[in-house]
């Protein structure tokens, strides 16, 4: 129960801290916005690196691989095309 | 806590805040880049500190992983054409919204074999099965969403007969399958004398019920763990070979089971379907909401990741995209005076108008201009505006329309671009485009800033775009599927130039009356090359 509540209150806050700040977001930047933040939704990764390196069964290693394979694309993938994407923008 | 879980718990805290100030960089174009940069050094470190963990014993998998992940990430994100910019967001989408239901189902089977937690609590299920059924949603949404935006499967809405009651059964179907899973399947596997159940409660498993297993085939280690589930009801867990059994008495015998994840995969297959479905009967121009909402799903996946896990940058960093994805839709929603439902459900995007109500508003009226007539027009205004539409990335004109903006500049005109929110297949899609072709974005405007410049505009090219310049917008006729849209204003303009390749209806399925007003020229052709024929014509005079 305590956990529960320690997480609720991280999850709570933050989606207040993410309400704000992205609220600040100009239309012009909602591109690399939205793939921005796509990759930090990839941070998934963290969570399947242990599935796939702890040599539990051939089922967790299956998933493992799979989910550190779509994840990594996501993460990798997402910040690099965001940062060609935000390289374009220029001022006068 | 041990002093190494401590520090790897302060790192996540400095990836989080990484987060933050990677997402808060991203509201000045200055900072932007700095900004993802920031984030990806915090998700570089949280990497990194994970990689410590003693538990991970064998790094093959994962380099196999992150080799396979990497290089088709960065292949896109190299090779992939700014048009292509929707579909490549939804690709990534769609992966992490997967990679997070496969990692929950991993987590899961672990705790069936005993591994990592004490036990599987009401958290660790429940917030299991929503990870996995919104990451599954995400998954199989995402992959109709590219297939639409790619052109691999038809733009126009797909209106299966009972769709809304196939949706609402689906979705029953997965909160029952869900339920079930954290009430705890655990499906029978055969029966054993009762006189066990003493060594059991005793918290070692007797010699006849080791014989009883290994009847049954299920050789057990000498390394058991007996723990008590309340009343009549055990635990074993065979710590070598991975392995955990619920052991019952009831009705004078004891009888063996094993817990399955099977409701949960199910679950998982169910949503996926459910995903599908969702996205099949919503039209190419909704897309900016789709994808929003689709982004919102991936972030909320991640963060039920971090529930299951218990580990606070998860829920954290998916909060943070979740609050991105749900900020997005409803500026989508809000820019098209559309409820969230209406986009998902209504199957907007079929024909709406007859060929008779098109050819009522558009008879005799519609005036056709050569682009030399155009380029003449150009050549003695003051002040052109170019609104831009999804036909802009359809036929690649960004960069032809940047000589010519170069062009008009350089004879003194003031050139500037109208930018409607929903212009385009995603959020900011546009902006994108044409930054892409060095156009500053000083030039990019807002609809609400620009709308009140354009009674000061000699002259407005529209590029591709229909329905977000239709003047029909402003009818309060609810027949109307745009009406009460924000549009952007440009009959107020002088004079307007439309580039079309013909008098189709856009999106909405309705007639345009901009086509047919006083002010307006219609530019009959591609716009890429109209915009290159305009340049070629205003070099010649």
């Amino acid at each position: 129960m305590e956990q529960f509540v320690a997480a609720l209150t991280i999850f709570v806050l933050a989606i207040f801290v993410g309400f704000e700040v992205i609220s600040k977001v100009p239309p012009l930047l909602h591109t690399p916005l939205m793939s921005g933040a796509n990759a930090i939704s990839g941070i998934t990764l963290v969570g399947t690196l242990i599935t796939s390196g702890a040599r539990l069964t051939t089922l967790t290693e299956i998933l493992g691989f799979f989910a550190v394979a779509m994840a990594a694309a996501n993460v990798i993938g997402g910040f690099l095309m965001t940062h060609r994407m935000l390289g374009m923008f220029h001022s006068k | 806590m041990p002093k190494e879980e401590a520090l790897i718990k302060l790192i996540y805290l400095t990836a989080a805040v990484l987060f933050i100030l990677g997402l808060k960089g991203l509201s000045h174009p200055r900072t932007a880049v700095r900004g993802n940069l920031l984030a990806s050094v915090g998700m570089l470190l949280a990497i990194v500190a994970t990689l410590t963990d003693h538990r991970i014993v064998d790094f093959r998998i994962i380099i196999a992983g992150f080799v396979v992940g990497g290089l088709f990430g960065s292949l896109l994100a190299y090779r992939a054409p700014m048009t292509a910019m929707p579909q490549v967001v939804a690709i990534f989408n769609g992966l992490g919204g997967g990679a997070s239901a496969l990692a929950v189902g991993a987590a899961f089977e672990e705790a069936l074999k005993g591994e990592w937690i004490e036990e599987i609590t009401i958290q660790f299920s429940s917030s299991a099965a929503a990870a996995a059924l919104i990451g599954g949603v995400a998954l199989t949404g995402s992959a109709v969403a590219f297939l639409k935006l790619q052109g691999w499967m038809t733009e126009k809405p797909i209106l299966l007969p009972g769709r809304h009651a196939v949706n609402i059964l689906l979705l029953i179907i997965c909160i029952g399958l869900s339920t079930w899973h954290v009430l705890g399947y655990t499906p029978f596997l055969f029966t054993a004398p009762v006189a066990a159940a003493d060594g059991l409660r005793g918290g070692v498993v007797a010699d006849d019920l080791r014989q009883s297993f290994q009847q049954q085939g299920l050789e057990l280690s000498a390394e058991l763990h007996v723990k008590s589930l309340g009343e009549n009801q055990w635990q074993i867990t065979d710590a070598t070979k991975k392995d955990t059994f619920v052991v019952r008495l009831d009705a004078g015998q004891l009888t063996i089971h094993d817990r399955s994840a099977l409701p949960f995969w199910i679950m998982v297959g169910v949503a996926s379907v459910l995903g599908i479905l969702l996205v099949i009967p919503i039209g190419g121009a909704d897309m900016p909401v789709v994808i929003s909402l689709l982004n919102a799903y991936s972030g909320l996946a991640a963060a039920g990741h971090g529930w299951v896990l218990n580990n606070s940058v998860l829920i954290v960093a998916g909060s943070l995209v979740g609050a991105a994805g749900f900020i997005l839709t409803a500026l989508m929603c809000r820019a098209m005076n559309r409820s969230l439902a209406n986009v998902m459900f209504a199957g907007v995007g079929m024909a709406v108008s007859t060929q008779a109500q098109a050819d009522d508003i558009y008879a005799g009226r519609v005036k056709s201009a050569s682009p030399e007539e155009v380029a003449m027009l150009m050549d003695g205004a003051r002040r052109v505006v170019i609104a831009p539409g999804y036909g802009l990335a359809v036929s690649q004109a960004q960069y032809a329309i940047q000589d010519l903006t170069k062009l008009l500049e350089s004879r003194g005109v003031e050139v500037e671009f109208a930018i409607h929110p929903v212009a385009g297949r995603m959020p900011g899609h546009m902006n994108v485009l044409l930054a892409e072709a060095n156009v500053p974005y000083e030039k990019l405007k807002e609809m609400d800033e620009i709308n009140p410049t354009f009674r000061q505009t000699d002259v407005v090219l529209v590029i591709g775009a229909n329905d977000v310049v239709n003047p029909l917008a402003r009818e309060a006729d609810p027949s109307i599927p745009i009406a009460g849209m924000p549009i952007l204003e440009v009959d107020q303009a002088r004079s307007v130039v439309i580039i079309k390749r013909s008098l189709a209806p856009g999106f909405a399925g309705i007639a345009n009356p901009l086509f047919a007003a006083d002010n307006a020229l219609m530019l009959f052709g591609d716009a890429k090359d109209m915009a290159m024929r305009l340049s070629a014509a205003l070099k010649e005079s």
